[in-house]
């Protein structure tokens, strides 16, 4: 990892010093080894804080809707995911391709700090992965886990590779993983409609309403969200009733169906990690059913299954009935 | 002192429960929050952050003040305040408690907010020391001893007991009810317990920020100063840090017409919102480093200059835990707080 993050600090340092590039995209070191956060770097002296590690889960699109509106080109560093959600955002004229600059890095799987803690780790100082085994460095001696049990959700079952890219920093290939991401969602597709029902109450229900899934999601670009637009009359800051929530997050599923690049980033953020991307990737699930396999966020033209008509669409009346074709 | 061991902490919970309601730190959904006991929930005392903090019971994320109902040209109006149920809010670490004391200087303060002030009223605290703080917490900058912490009644926890000190009048009464379960002891045993997490305090990462700089004389050189800029730059503004922060105060009040006349209600706002501030003119914050400030600064410098300089940040460190874009107050503090922080 330390050798991908060299790579990428010198060609940032190269960029910005022939002025090919007014800004750079990436991630910035904090307090703990664990807690890097988006930023921008405008000079040399800047990179000094530039980090690339095991802990740079954030998708860094979102952001280039404001950096391609700035003065200059903008490059960025993208990881496999990240490109889904960048070359959405291009499709719907919310990034101008032009102002970018995309260099694909290499991603091995983000770490969840969550995770470490609740199996123990307390006052990390480090980690150190080899293959499928992390070292956690703590204060009180170290500690042995498996990488899988301490991914990011959205690390877990991704085979995603990189779709946009000017060039690429890659010094480790990955291996391809052999797993169903739609597994979750046969499981509760094999639940009665009392059991899911009482699943996604409980898990809703622990909503505290802070949008943090919808402000970090890249197909959530909306400039004025309905539910902050006082004068929709469906404005809403707090959990109303016990279960309202289920209008906003069906709400949002629905409308980013089709768009939603199952970046990972609503499960991520959210602070009383409610699985939102069981919600998401139901859509995803049906979509492939219905109108045939699609992966949004994959190219950045064309058209995609719920903007484009044919005859032969399954009507929505079989999908209620389950006759679907 | 007194003293009960762990494996009948059931019992002392049912005896609780059953002269008044017990909220403590349950499990549900994989997540620590506060809720209501009953038999076969899974509490988790040892949880130091709980999601949400339990401001929640004085102080409701979303509540109904008050409704109207017109016939012709009257207005009547109803209350729909109610007594209280007497509760019982147990477990609260002394970072939370200490928050409690920080909203207790804005809704009881003149005017007394009522509906904050019954909840609080018919309330009994009871705390519990921790003895396993962890790097994220930074109670000890703001001067508050996470191993003593106060309320009507104290409790310290260990591998066998859990030990029971009631330090006001409604704690004796708790005791009342519950002490044919409690035995005398435990002195020594929590005075270990004391000194061992004291030495882990000191060892905390951010037990000794430098807060000296946060004073009123220096307030409009912090609100002028340009960091604020790149500090807020990955900001969501999302609401987070705000919802699960204990000393969070501020809310939104709006009228809803219903099937049974107006209902007016109110529910926790952000100031990281953008329709925060909404005036009829406009917004008097439009960006969101604008909104960023306002949170930072009404912690460290707004309240204490009209709180006898008590900060109302009280180092839980939920927003450090929990902020998507690990952004928060601690970073704030090491580049505007003092020159120790360098
Ligand atoms: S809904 Fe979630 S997974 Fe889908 S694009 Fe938005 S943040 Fe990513
Ligand atoms: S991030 Fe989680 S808690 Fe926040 S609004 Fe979304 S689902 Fe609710
Ligand atoms: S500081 Fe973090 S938690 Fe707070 S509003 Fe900004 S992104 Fe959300
Ligand atoms: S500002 Fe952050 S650390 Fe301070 S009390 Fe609020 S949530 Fe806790």
């Amino acid at each position: 990892m330390k050798e991908v993050e060299l790579k990428m600090l010198e060609r940032a340092k190269e960029l910005l010093t022939s002025g090919e590039v007014a800004r750079v995209i990436g991630w910035k070191k904090g307090d703990f080894c664990h807690d890097p956060s988006p930023a921008s770097f405008e000079t040399v002296e800047e990179l000094n804080d530039f980090v690339y590690d095991w802990f740079c889960g954030a998708n860094l699109s979102k952001y280039l809707i404001q950096m391609s509106k700035k003065e200059g080109k903008t490059a960025v560093f993208l990881k496999p995911c990240d490109t889904y959600s960048f070359n959405q955002l291009v499709k719907e004229h919310r990034i101008k391709r032009e102002n970018m600059y995309v260099i694909a890095v290499e991603c091995l799987g983000k770490l969840d700090v969550e995770k470490m803690k609740a199996k123990g780790a307390s006052m990390i100082e480090g980690v150190d992965v080899q293959d499928e085994k992390v070292t956690v460095h703590t204060l009180y001696g170290d500690q042995e886990m498996e990488k899988s049990e301490v991914l990011l959700v959205k690390c877990e079952t991704c085979n995603k590779t990189h779709q946009a890219k000017d060039e690429e920093i890659i010094l480790h290939e990955r291996q391809p993983k052999d797993v169903n991401r739609l597994a979750e969602v046969e499981a509760l597709e094999a639940m009665t409609e009392a059991e899911r029902f009482a699943f996604w109450k409980e898990q809703l229900s622990k909503c505290i309403r802070c949008n943090a899934c919808r402000n970090v999601c890249p197909a959530c670009s909306c400039i004025k969200c309905v539910f902050d637009n006082p004068a929709s009359g469906i404005s809403a800051k707090a959990n109303d009733s016990e279960f309202e929530e289920q209008m906003f997050h069906i709400i949002r599923a629905f409308h980013v169906a089709g768009r939603c690049t199952d970046c990972g980033e609503c499960s991520r953020v959210c602070p009383q990690n409610i699985p939102l991307h069981l919600l998401n990737r139901k859509f995803i699930k049906d979509i492939d059913t219905l109108y045939g396999e699609f992966q949004a966020g994959e190219t950045t033209e064309g058209k995609t299954p719920l903007t484009s008509y044919t005859e032969e669409d399954t009507e929505p009346n079989d999908v209620f009935n389950g006759e679907a074709k | 002192m007194l003293k009960i061991a762990k494996e009948r902490l059931n019992e002392l919970y049912a005896a609780i429960a059953e002269a008044q309601a017990l909220v403590l730190p349950l499990k549900k959904a994989g997540e620590v929050n506060y809720g209501a006991w009953a038999e076969g929930v899974e509490v988790s005392l040892e949880t130091l952050k709980t999601v949400k903090s339990p401001k929640d019971m004085f102080f409701p994320q979303s509540e109904n003040m008050m409704k109207f109902k017109t016939e012709g040209k009257n207005i009547e109006i109803i209350d729909v305040r109610g007594e209280k149920t007497p509760t019982v809010l147990f477990g609260v670490k002394a970072c939370d408690y200490k928050a409690i004391e920080v909203l207790d200087k804005v809704f009881l303060a003149d005017p007394v907010d009522t509906y904050y002030q019954s909840r609080r009223e018919a309330t009994t605290i009871v705390t519990l020391a921790c003895s396993k703080p962890e790097e994220s917490c930074f109670c000890k900058a703001f001067g508050i001893d996470a191993t003593n912490p106060m309320g009507d009644v104290t409790t310290w926890i260990d591998e066998a007991y859990l030990y029971w000190q009631a330090n006001t009048e409604k704690g004796e009464s708790l005791t009342a009810v519950v002490s044919a379960l409690l035995q005398e002891g435990g002195e020594a045993e929590v005075a270990a317990q004391q000194e061992k997490t004291t030495a882990i305090l000191e060892k905390l990462p951010f037990s000794n920020l430098d807060l000296s700089r946060f004073t009123p004389e220096n307030l409009n050189e912090l609100f002028n100063d340009s960091a604020w800029e790149e500090m807020s730059e990955a900001c969501l503004g999302c609401g987070t840090c705000t919802f699960v922060c204990p000393t969070c105060q501020c809310f939104d009040i709006r009228d809803f017409k219903t099937n049974e006349g107006v209902v007016r209600y109110r529910c926790w706002d952000s100031c990281m919102y953008s329709d925060f501030t909404l005036m009829a003119h406009g917004n008097s914050r439009t960006t969101q480093m604008q909104r960023f400030r306002q949170r930072f600064m009404h912690k460290l410098v707004y309240y204490p200059s009209q709180n006898d300089g008590l900060y109302s940040c009280v180092g839980c460190g939920r927003c450090v835990n929990k902020c998507p874009q690990r952004l928060n107050i601690v970073k704030v503090i090491k580049t505007l707080g003092g020159k120790k922080n360098d």
